[in-house]
């Protein structure tokens, strides 16, 4: 379980996440949500470490994040941020091989080359993985990070914002793939997501967050009413069941 | 496969290193062999430096068209050495020999520039890009402020400065020599024990620690690893900016791969071979009739054109 306790952070003096206090439960995929600028991504960098906060704690089973070693951090907890941009020219499977690292500092073993091997075919990359990063599409190069992240084989897979550039299959296919892992394999997942749709239909937990607060949090079926989100997002949102499906209707 | 790739250029070079130890019968004077030996020893110091000092830099900054001289290195070099004569001259300050001058040089080289980085990244909140942006600034600040010191010298100080202003291989110091290639093992050692890292690190810094990796400590580690490469290749030669980039735009298209165990050795081999070649060229062709300079930017200049437009180097 990972349980944040009054976290605040600025950059440059303006208050990003302002005393944020949650637990985020352990066995299920929790959807962060909100506006822009509301600081998801700021909070989901800061569970991961990729930040330094300025106050409050990140603890992880019980440890702070801090306290513990970069490299057991790395084989707990996966991240996958929102921009990804690589300088050097890699290979598609090499980029996921690097998901061993935390492992095996770069003496990959046969487990390793298994586990990448099942990353690739995973993640739908097979046909690319002689293929340099730089001449993927947008969504190919997202797919093969989120492999990476994959192969790192963490309890936790923190996704920001995974569904940008992923077309209609991927993104279902994605959706589903951390469902898989969540219920079969014992995986939490942590997701910055912006289709409240994709929300409702795969989220355990969901975290709404505005002007760096938490507005609300519980279990998705409880707290993502009309109401909330209306008032979330500032702009009417309409929630209905089709044939057992929640959905929200917010295009016009 | 991979291997045989270091092993061609290691062969290249050791063919290269004999033709300009032996060439016109060098074998009959012992003289003539020490003195060469000595200027294929600077060669080789220099050839693995630069080309190393690029690579590294290349990595750290994510970048493949940068070279440690565009953050001002080389010019900060340039700005110790007419400190020291505008010094020295004014103190009537007695000459060092070559080997404590050398040491200093490069001493003050490796201070300078850790302080400087670290100022600017603790500053910059880790931003590499921003830190270079700072470097090209200062670069500047240091050259200009080489260039006003260099007018208010009189000519014959100013001959004793000029001399470092342009790479030549002509006076080097065996003493020089000998610490700078132990100070160089050392680093190699170094840098070779962690290639895997350095593949890590090339990622960028935020993947980079995603997966774990302690990437502000290895990139200050780095930058002063590349403060020693240049300060040693400038102290020994004097400045060589275009060789970086050549070099690994060549070892980019004959290694066509992000290791480091394959782009370390390659960039340092190939750096050697041009130089060696260069200077060959140099002396025993053009008779010192140009300098080494001209020769390497201008042939390794159409040989890059040439790579780039046949779509060898992307």
């Amino acid at each position: 379980m990972i349980q944040i306790k009054s976290l605040s952070h600025t950059i440059t003096d303006t208050p990003i996440l302002q005393d944020i206090n949650l637990e985020l439960p352990q066995g299920q995929i929790t959807a962060l949500i909100g506006p822009n600028g509301a600081g998801k991504s700021t909070l989901l960098n800061a569970i991961g470490r990729q930040i330094e906060v300025a106050h409050g704690t990140v603890t992880l089973d019980g440890s702070d994040i801090t306290q513990i070693a970069p490299r057991d951090l790395a084989r707990q907890m996966a991240v996958v941020a929102q921009h990804l941009a690589v300088g050097s020219r890699i290979r598609v499977a090499d980029l996921v091989g690097f998901g061993r690292w935390p492992h095996s500092q770069g003496r990959t073993t046969p487990t390793d080359q298994t586990i990448i091997e099942q990353a690739i075919e995973e993640f739908d990359l097979i046909a690319l993985r002689h293929r340099f990063l730089d001449e993927l599409s947008g969504g190919q190069r997202q797919r093969a990070f989120i492999a990476m992240a994959y192969a790192q084989d963490t309890c936790w897979l923190l996704l920001d914002e995974p569904l940008n550039n992923l077309d209609l299959k991927h993104a279902r296919t994605l959706m589903a793939q951390l469902r898989r892992m969540v219920e079969h394999a014992g995986k939490s997942v942590v997701i910055v997501l912006h289709d409240l749709n994709y929300t409702l239909s795969w989220a355990d937990h969901v975290v709404a967050m505005c002007d760096g607060k938490v507005v609300f949090t519980g279990p998705a079926a409880q707290v993502a009413t009309a109401q909330s989100l209306t008032d979330l997002y500032e702009t009417p949102i309409q929630i209905s069941t089709v044939e057992g499906q929640v959905f929200a209707r917010y295009h016009r | 496969m991979a291997d045989r790739r270091v092993f061609f250029l290691t062969f290249a070079v050791l063919t290269a290193a004999a033709v300009f130890l032996l060439w016109g019968n060098a074998w009959q004077s012992s003289y003539v062999l020490k003195l060469r030996a000595v200027k294929l020893g600077g060669l080789i110091c220099v050839g693995l430096s630069v080309g190393i000092a690029t690579v590294l830099f290349q990595t750290l900054s994510n970048n493949r068209v940068l070279t440690p001289s565009i953050m001002g290195f080389d010019a900060l070099f340039l700005l110790m050495k007419t400190v020291v004569v505008f010094v020295s001259v004014g103190l009537s300050l007695p000459p060092v020999s070559a080997a404590a001058g050398f040491l200093a040089d490069t001493a003050v080289m490796i201070a300078a520039t850790l302080v400087v980085f670290v100022l600017v990244l603790r500053r910059t909140r880790q931003d590499i890009q921003l830190l270079i942006l700072v470097g090209v600034i200062i670069g500047l600040l240091f050259r200009t402020l080489a260039g006003f010191l260099q007018r208010l010298l009189d000519p014959s100080e100013f001959a004793m400065v000029q001399a470092d202003m342009f790479a030549q291989f002509g006076g080097i110091d065996a003493q020089a020599l000998l610490i700078a290639s132990l100070l160089l093992t050392l680093l190699f050692v170094w840098l070779w024990r962690s290639h895997r890292v350095l593949d890590v690190m090339a990622l960028g810094r935020d993947p980079a620690r995603a997966l774990g990796l302690p990437f502000d400590q290895l990139q200050l580690q780095l930058l002063a690893a590349i403060a020693v490469l240049v300060s040693v290749s400038t102290a020994l030669v004097g400045p060589l900016a275009f060789l970086g980039l050549l070099v690994t735009a060549l070892t980019h298209s004959l290694m066509q791969s992000h290791h480091h165990a394959l782009l370390l050795p390659g960039a340092g081999l190939i750096a050697c071979l041009v130089l060696i070649a260069g200077q060959t060229l140099f002396e025993r062709v053009l008779h010192l009739e140009s300098s080494l300079a001209v020769v390497i930017e201008f042939c390794g200049g159409l040989l890059f054109l040439i790579l780039l437009a046949k779509g060898k180097i992307k």
